[in-house]
């Protein structure tokens, strides 16, 4: 194991202290409580765990035994061998959160560099060194809107077709903010709608407007007019991002979105039954220093080197206590890491070249179902790498046949919205082949023919 | 400059890692939302490894040498973890599956539940908390929504000890509570009469680290949880320190109704630098339909032939989603693996040869260093960084430290120290380890008093000196400097 002492070195230590046997180091502990019998397994060795973690991992069906078209929030890409290389270095791995920058120029370079990468994808000014996830990030703008406008603007807007998990955790971060509305997805809009009637909702007392893009749909527009319309009411806009189709499609700074957030899952990082992830988070310059999260800033040493430190850490709880806006200690350190290799090993052309693929291929997927009799793509407009699927019988039926064929099927979307009942989401990566999505369609044609 | 930047490094037209050519038809692209530009580096892929080796090697780590910093628990990482979370069917499966394609997954999560409970003496735990920040912030939550559900709206006081983690305020804060600081007594444990004084049907409860920032348990801990209890408060426990009490001691059988705790301190998952971390919550019976959704059970019960099947349940009383998905599975899977290999003979060896190692640095460093709280400690320890006679400050003894290829302590921290230098030795170093730190910690007072300015002006042989922390604040540089032909 991974105590080191040895008998002899254990008494010479107690001696030193003056105690007599460990046990008398631990008398500040009540009695009645102290020294409990845990019924926990007996121990393993290495060789025993890694055969049992391998038993319980096999027990699993992973993207690698299935073809996978579940989407929905966590996408399954090809990661090249070098990233996971890279991060398992002992030295990005197993450093601390880079207090003494002295001796972390490491880990801040690699943050400075992540910054500057999503900043640049985004289109937005200025990138903080991460949330924890796509979800929290959201959550994160809420806060962020709500004191920019000292909680006197008490209206949050929330596109329906904002995914429906970043809205729950949405409210679940807000509920201490009484005074505060959340609308806009109320069960009873179709949420398939034109997201301009959310424009209806928004007033001087709104604080912020949330829409995704592509939306959980997988639909894509220019956000530009509707930001503007935002931006009239003095409200702030902030737009959720998939990073892979921004590859190719054009940035939300360039459409006027005041902040940015994303699930930075999709650049390097696996699946992993749904984390760690990576949350983006990005504003405009005039946002700085109201966002949440660590800040790496470039300066000199006082022999005038380059080298970086956290800063603007004023505004932190380690600082701040109960004045911060924000409880956040951590980034996703190792996880902003992976991304920011994921996109120099991809660089300018790999990151074009996964996004048109993702692209192409859900395109050719959902002309090739579309055709198909019973189902029907109902997105209208364009679309990225997901699109909804009306089925002839429920998702579950036909995700149970698919499974058969070692097919991961896609999302229920009838477990969050009522008016999609037998309607699925169905996502595609670079990760699948003509023959598989052909395969998706042969299966999904026999399901209906069955019917 | 020490190592150029990606975007430095970048070379027009060069081409890293490839993807093949679309073996579909190509989809007419939407031209008014294509984007023009995508100013990405371009390097090839030895560019990316050689730069990212580079300035790995500027970083310190555990992997090279000794950590002692305080209330963060920076024991060995096993490298058998990373190796477990990678396992195929672990790292490729996605969290919406159905749950008859993931049963190894969840049986993993339900098993690592029932094991947290069982060592915290909790009645029921969620592993989706991100960190142990966004755990505390879920205890809170769940203290909120437990006095609301009883129709109990006028608490709105948090009581929060003098030497708590900044993030234990800030939480509460969130959640729309008035903070009230509780004083620490001279021996380092709450000071009772106060506590009893603040004690009203008015507070939520109370945010108790134990043992404390301060290394020091509290000897008073059952009378502390009672006095909370009888004013109809809940007693949250910050698990920072949890390492200290492994088969010591239960943090549910001392009377706290809610623990959060560290899987990146106590159960040895990597910091990567400052993350991911992860921050299951346990609570009492009488929280535990607050817990947020999901959490892992048994959907149908096993037959002695038959494994049960496990899936996810919503809490009838949830306080709701906290995050994507359902937690950092990844971090799950190490810490399973870390606890199965000390098991229920191991465990407590842990707890104790943490406290065994603070306790003997304690006691090689009290003659050199003033010790404002001096009890036999838990797993960590304080130790004022201002040494009389001298004009150093406890920035100057870390900043030494480096020099002699030490990781510093935590400085500045717990607040009610003068100058702090917080140890924390965690139980994976060896004795010889120890004696090398305590001797460059007694050698540094020993310049402080003779060279004074070799401190002050520390450190010396590492890749930068001390940062403008001020002209970094100012000049707010965030992003790499883009050359022209990236720009366009």
């Amino acid at each position: 194991m991974f105590i080191p002492h040895t008998e002899e070195e254990r008494e010479q230590m107690l001696r030193t202290i003056g105690v007599g046997k460990i046990e008398d180091l631990f008398r500040d502990v009540p009695e009645s409580v102290r020294f409990p019998d845990l019924n926990l397994p007996p121990r393993m060795t290495e060789m025993e765990i890694a055969a049992h973690l391998n038993e319980l991992s096999s027990a699993n069906e992973s993207s690698r035994d299935l073809v996978c078209f579940l989407g929905a929030g966590a996408y399954n890409h090809y990661i090249p061998a070098v990233v996971d290389a890279l991060i398992q270095r002992g030295e990005f791995l197993t450093a601390y959160t880079p207090y003494q920058p002295e001796i972390s120029q490491g880990t801040l370079q690699a943050i400075f560099e992540y910054q500057s990468l999503i900043a640049n994808l985004t289109g937005m000014d200025v990138s903080n060194a991460s949330h924890y996830d796509g979800a929290t990030a959201a959550a994160e703008a809420c806060v962020m809107a709500y004191f920019h406008f000292r909680g006197k603007r008490s209206k949050i807007v929330l596109s329906p077709a904002l995914n429906p998990q970043y809205r729950q955790t949405i409210r679940t971060y807000m509920v201490g903010y009484e005074n505060l509305q959340i609308v806009g997805d109320e069960p009873e809009r179709d949420p398939l709608a034109s997201p301009d009637q959310l424009l209806e909702l928004v007033d001087m007392q709104t604080a912020l407007v949330i829409v995704q893009y592509p939306d959980f749909f997988g639909r894509i527009q220019d956000w530009t007019q509707f930001a503007a319309r935002v931006h009239e009411a003095g409200a702030l806009l902030a737009i959720a991002i998939n990073p892979i189709a921004l590859g190719l499609l054009k940035t939300p700074g360039a459409m006027g979105a005041d902040i940015v957030v994303g699930e930075g899952q999709p650049l390097g990082i696996p699946m992993s039954f749904g984390g760690p992830y990576l949350g983006i988070f990005a504003v405009k310059k005039e946002y700085v220093r109201k966002i949440a999260g660590r800040l790496v800033g470039e300066t000199t040493d006082k022999e005038g080197r380059r080298g970086y430190v956290l800063t603007l850490t004023a505004r932190e709880q380690h600082i701040r206590r109960e004045k911060a806006t924000s409880n956040i200690c951590t980034n996703q350190g190792l996880m902003a890491l992976a991304a920011t290799i994921y996109m120099s090993a991809l660089g300018k052309r790999g990151l074009r070249q996964v996004s048109e693929l993702c692209y192409h291929k859900a395109h050719y997927a959902a002309e090739e179902i579309n055709a198909i009799d019973g189902y029907e793509v109902v997105n209208g407009g364009p679309f990225y790498h997901e699109f909804v699927v009306k089925c002839p019988l429920s998702v579950e039926e036909i995700n149970n046949h698919l499974l058969d064929h070692g097919i991961l099927g896609g999302y229920d979307l009838g477990k969050d919205y009522p008016s999609l009942k037998d309607h699925m989401l169905i996502a595609v990566t670079e990760m699948n082949s003509r023959e598989d999505i052909d395969l998706l369609v042969s299966v999904l044609q026999e399901v209906s023919e069955n019917a | 400059m020490l190592e150029p930047t990606i975007y430095e490094l970048s070379s027009p037209g060069r081409v890293g890692v490839e993807f093949p050519a679309p073996d579909v038809p190509r989809a007419p692209l939407p031209e008014e939302l294509e984007r023009q530009d995508l100013p990405l580096p371009e390097l090839s892929e030895l560019d990316v490894v050689r730069h990212f080796t580079h300035i790995s090697n500027l970083n310190y780590s555990i992997d090279f040498g000794f950590y002692p910093l305080g209330s963060c628990t920076m024991k060995y990482n096993p490298k058998v973890n990373e190796a477990a979370a990678r396992l195929p069917g672990f790292a490729h499966t996605h969290p919406l599956q159905p749950i008859e394609t993931v049963q190894g997954n969840l049986a993993l999560m339900f098993e690592l539940q029932e094991w947290l409970k069982e060592i915290s003496g909790m009645a029921a735990v969620t592993l989706q908390p991100a960190a142990g920040a966004q755990g505390e912030y879920v205890g809170v939550l769940i203290m909120r929504a437990y006095h609301v559900s009883r129709g109990d709206r006028k608490r709105t006081k948090m009581l929060i000890p003098d030497s708590a983690h900044g993030t234990n305020p800030a939480s509460s804060a969130m959640s729309g509570f008035e903070v009230v600081p509780v004083p620490t007594d001279n021996r380092g444990n709450v000071d009772l009469e106060a506590l009893k004084s603040l004690c009203d049907d008015t507070i939520v409860g109370l945010m108790l680290t134990n043992p404390n920032t301060l290394g020091l348990f509290d000897e008073n801990v059952l009378e502390v949880t009672r006095i909370v209890h009888e004013a109809g408060g809940l007693v949250y426990g910050d698990g920072a320190n949890l390492n200290a009490l492994l088969g010591i001691g239960r943090p549910g059988d001392m009377g706290f109704d809610i623990l959060h705790f560290n899987l990146h301190k106590t159960f040895s998952t990597p910091h990567g630098g400052g993350g991911p971390g992860s921050g299951p919550v346990g609570v009492a019976a009488h929280l535990a339909d607050f817990l947020p959704e999901p959490v892992v059970g048994i959907v149908e019960e096993g037959t002695e032939e038959i494994p049960p099947l496990y899936g996810f349940i919503r809490p009838i009383k949830s306080i709701g989603r906290i995050k994507s998905f359902h937690g950092h599975f990844g971090m799950a899977v190490r810490a399973y693996t870390y606890i199965s290999m000390y098991g229920r003979e191991g465990l407590r060896s842990i707890a104790e040869h943490a406290v065994l190692n603070a306790n003997y640095l304690l006691a090689r460093l009290r003659d050199h260093y003033p010790v404002p709280y001096d009890r036999i400690c838990m797993h960590e320890f304080v130790l004022e960084g201002h040494l009389p006679g001298t004009e150093v400050h406890a920035l100057d003894i870390s900043k030494r430290l480096m020099d002699y290829n030490f990781h510093p302590p935590t400085n500045y921290f717990p607040l009610v120290v003068r100058e702090a230098l917080m140890i924390e030795p965690t139980e994976t170093e060896s004795k010889q380890t120890l004696d090398a730190f305590a001797d460059a910690m007694i050698k540094i007072a020993e310049e402080a008093k003779t060279q004074p300015e070799l401190l002050r002006s520390a450190p010396h042989n590492k890749p930068v000196s001390r940062l403008d922390e001020v002209k970094a604040a100012k000049e707010l540089v965030l992003c790499c400097w883009l050359p022209e032909d990236v720009k366009a």
